[in-house]
Order: C-alpha cells, then structure tokens, then sequence
C-alpha cells in the first residue's frame, strides 16, 4: 500500500510537471500566433492574406499529426535541445508543441468574436495597433481565452499519459506499466482516480475564473 | 473647427457608396447629415472621421488637409476627435470609468491627471455616481452617456454621431439629443450627426444635408430645409415627422397646394387677409406647427379656389410675404 502511495506520488509529480510547463510553453507559442491570426485576416486591424493563410496552413499541420507519431518525429528536434530525448524533461518539448497550435487556434476565436465596432471605436480613438491588441482585443476575449487554456490543460494531461510510454513518467505510464503489463489493478484504478480528480480540479478552476470575469462585466 | 469636404469619392467593389461630395460645415455648430440606410451616410462618416481614405478628394479640418496623413499623423488627429455610435461600443472589459479613462490612457496621460478627469467627464453626463458600474448594468442612455463622456475626454474640437439615437426610445433619444446641444454650447464643439431620423436634425442641428445614392441633393439651415424643401427625399423625410403628431387632418382628401409658413409668417394674419384682399376662397386640409430649436414652421395643405389669374396673384402674394407655396404634382 505504501509502495502504491509514492509510485503514485512520485508519477502525479511528474504529470504535473509535464502539464505545468507544456501548458506555460504553449501559451508563450501558441497565443501570439493566435494573435497573429486574427489581426492579419481579412477583417483584422492589419489585414496580411498571404501571411495569413501560410500561418494558418502551418498550425492546420501541426493540428492534424497524431500525438504519438508527433511525438516521434520530434525525438531529433528534442535530443538537440535538450541532449536527451527520453524522461519528464523531455516530453515538455513534443506536449508544448502538439498544444501550441491549439492554443493558436482558441485564442483567434476568441479574438475574432471582440465586437468589430469596439474595435472600430478604439480606432477612431486614436490607438495604434498595438494598443488596440493589448488594452481592446485581450481584455475583450479574456474569459474565452481563458476557458480555451483550460479545456488545453485538460488535453495536455491526457497527451501527458501518451507522452509517459516513451519514458516521460507520470500518471499514464504508471497506469500502463504497473496497472496494465504487472496486472496490477490497484495501481492503475489509483492512478485513474488521480487524473479524473485532476481534470475536474482544473475544469472546476477554469469555469470558476471564466464566470468571475464575465460577472465583472 | 470647420470641416471641408472636395470632391470625396470611395467605391466599394464598383459601388458608389460616396459620390462626389463636397460640403462646408461651419465650427461651434451641430450639422446634420441625413439619408435613408444605404444612401452612403456611413461612408461619408468613415470618411470625415478619418477611419479610412478616400480614392479621391480631399477632407480639411480647419486649414488643414487630413486625408492624406502618415500613419502617426493620422493616429495623433484621431485623438483630437470624439464619435459616438449607434451601438455604443463600450469596453465590457472595463467599467464605466475605465472606458472614460481609455482615450486618456493611449496618450500617455498621468494617471492622477486621468482620475480627475474621469470623474468631470462623468459629472459633465450626469453620471458621477455610476463610475465603477459594470458596462452591462447601464441602460441604453446611460450607456450613450459614458460613450458621450469618452468621446470627449480628450477635449476634442469635433464629435462625430454615427447613428447616436438609433437604438434608443424617444424619450431618451430627446434626453441624449439635449445632452449634446448643452455640451456642443459649453464646448464648442463642431458636432456632426449622421442619422435616418428627420426628427433628430428638426430637434438637434442647426444645419442639414441630405444625401441620396452618395450624393448631396440638398442642403442648408435646417429652418429654410423644412420650410421650403425642394427634393422629394427631403419632403418624404419631413412628412415622416408631421406624420407623428404635428400635423391636424380634417379630411382624408388633400388639397392642391403646400404652404409652408417660415419665420414670423405663423404669427400673422395672412389668410383673412388674402380672403379681404382677393377674390378667392380656401379649403384647409391639414395644418400643423414644427417646433425647430430656434424658429417655428408652420404648414397648410389647402386648395386656393378662384379664376386661374386671382389664384397666381394670391400665390405671388403669399411668397413675398415668406410662405413657401408648392403646387401637388398629379
């Protein structure tokens, strides 16, 4: 039982670790590029359809591989950053890539809803596009930016346990080695247990902040 | 400020949407422009508000050519401008206040100094005690208040009123329209107003211009516009208004002529005059009073009876003496 206790310890460590810096690095990639998106489309503050459509057909790639074979294709890329491509570390890089995109693609959504005529009276106002991305668009599309980051988290715990078979550790790995290959049942119902209590901890904060905003307005 | 418009032409996809416009709007006045949705009334405003350049034309403020400006030079003009819209285009991210302080923020304004003058702003709207209300909270007026405040934090020369009453009930479109006639004196201000509403311009400007398919058709002050309208859009456009409730019908038949009595005329005695003075007789139809900001404008719809030579002379009588007189087309 005791053992049971730290190998579940030690592996919900490692899944929030993973999630924890996978989630940080696909915002800091993921969010400008949504940004990009929406202010170079068509109806944006500084249409760029070229730009436009190459971006976009880049993170639909990026979108559409399957996170195992990702994954793989990512071990070079991986080695060369980090010197190794296996353990907790490593898996950061193929789970911030795989979410970054998805990220990309919630934060354009959320800025394309902003009222275009907010955007039209901060324009008449006066402010450079800048001022309009930082003190208009963000602010606007907070709360679904905010409900898209949690729905990236509640991804990015389930890619984490993927991520685990090539020797990231964490929950998933826990669950398939001990729980799944030693027939041990205990450790995968305990590990399971875990990620349901995790996935609704982080749904429950996500909808909580969301609402605390939106009842600001 | 005065405003100048030469020549201003912008197509969309081939579509006239502003043809040929030129117009002079004198400063420290409210200036209406007037048309039905589609005639290009929105064009012209993106126009003069510098939201986009035209394909051709020119726009000055004062002694300066706006139109043309690098993009710094555009955003540095833009600030000294306010525009309030149709549907208000509040910040929901911010409260209140926070959507007054926005202009003043982007300029770099010291925070002390932005306080202070939030807090004006929303005095001079009569809003001084909803200053940390949520945008959503706000009813309709209140919300054309802030917008009105905001508009006008930066002390701007000009405000533009894209639509500003459209979306309001009347008695807070007569509430707002008042708010911008006592801001526009104590200010001012050049005030544009962009509407649909013939009771807006009647209530609110001073002048008035009347666009169709992106074209001027008629202009002027607002008490010789209703006195002697000379287009039918224009016409139409008054007769929305008597329609509400100014104008008193006896019967459903109308007569031949149009009398528009302007200035003084109403208080006169002119048609037991004509009756002493010539040998005709009149039927009224329908008469009514439109009460214009500073003068009156009195109509009739009647039928002038006698021999055709009475009847010219009565006529010629009637426009030396100020009456506007327009024979009903068969």
């Amino acid at each position: 039982m005791e053992q049971i206790l730290i190998l579940v310890g030690v592996s919900t460590l490692q899944t929030l670790l993973m999630v924890f810096f996978s989630t940080l690095f696909a915002i800091l990639i993921g969010f400008p590029l949504g940004v990009l998106l929406n202010t170079t489309n068509q109806y944006g503050i500084t249409p760029r359809p070229v730009f436009n459509s190459i971006l976009s057909r880049i993170i639909d790639v990026l979108r559409s591989f399957p996170f195992v074979i990702l994954m793989i294709v990512l071990l070079p890329f991986t080695r060369l950053m980090l010197g190794t491509a296996i353990g907790t570390t490593a898996t950061i890089i193929p789970l911030s890539i795989a979410a970054a995109p998805f990220v990309a693609r919630i934060t354009e959504t959320a800025l394309n809803e902003v009222d275009p005529g907010i955007v039209q009276a901060a324009r008449a106002m006066g402010s450079t596009n800048w001022q309009i991305i930082y003190k208009v668009l963000v602010p606007e599309a907070m709360p679904s930016v905010v409900s898209g980051i949690t729905l990236t988290i509640i991804n990015l715990i389930s890619y984490s346990a993927m991520a685990g078979t090539l020797g990231g550790g964490g929950l998933g790995d826990l669950a398939i080695r001990y729980g799944y290959q030693r027939f041990r049942t205990g450790v995968m119902t305990a590990a399971v247990i875990v990620i349901i209590i995790m996935v609704a901890a982080i749904q429950f904060a996500g909808t909580r902040l969301t609402n605390k905003m939106l009842s600001k307005r | 400020m005065r405003i100048k418009l030469e020549n201003l032409k912008k197509y969309y996809d081939s579509i006239h949407a502003v043809d040929d416009i030129s117009l002079d709007i004198p400063e420290n006045t409210i200036f209406g422009i007037i048309g039905k949705s589609g005639a290009g009334k929105s064009s012209l405003v993106r126009l003069m508000s510098l939201l986009e350049a035209p394909d051709s034309g020119a726009v000055w403020y004062g002694e300066r050519r706006v139109d043309n400006l690098p993009k710094d030079e555009l955003i540095a003009c833009r600030r000294k401008i306010g525009m309030i819209f149709q549907n208000f285009n509040l910040f929901s991210s911010r409260n209140a206040g926070k959507n007054v302080a926005y202009p003043l923020e982007i300029c770099g304004m010291p925070k002390a100094q932005i306080k202070e003058r939030v807090t004006e702003m929303l005095k001079l709207v009569g809003l001084e005690d909803r200053e940390n209300a949520p945008i959503s909270t706000l009813s309709g007026g209140q919300k054309q208040r802030v917008a009105i405040a905001r508009a006008l934090a930066t002390q701007p020369d000009i405000l533009y009123c894209d639509e500003a009453t459209s979306a309001l009930d009347p008695n807070t479109t007569q509430s707002i329209l008042a708010l911008i006639r006592e801001i526009q004196k104590k200010m001012n201000l050049t005030v544009v107003m962009i509407t649909h509403q013939m009771e807006v311009v009647r209530d609110a400007c001073e002048y008035v211009a009347v666009v169709e398919d992106g074209k001027v058709v008629e202009q002027g002050k607002v008490k010789d516009i209703f006195a002697n309208p000379k287009t039918k859009t224009t016409r139409d456009f008054i007769k929305n208004v008597l329609n509400d409730k100014e104008m008193v019908k006896w019967s459903d038949q109308t007569g031949k002529f149009h009398l528009h009595f302007t200035g003084k005329t109403p208080e006169k005695p002119l048609l037991s005059t004509i009756a002493k003075k010539f040998n005709v007789e009149f039927n009224i139809f329908a008469a009514g009073i439109s009460h214009l900001p500073d003068e009156d404008v009195g109509y009739m719809n009647a039928d002038i009876m006698g021999s055709d030579e009475e009847v010219s002379k009565v006529i010629a009588w009637l426009e030396e003496n100020s009456v506007h007189v327009r024979k009903e087309q068969e």
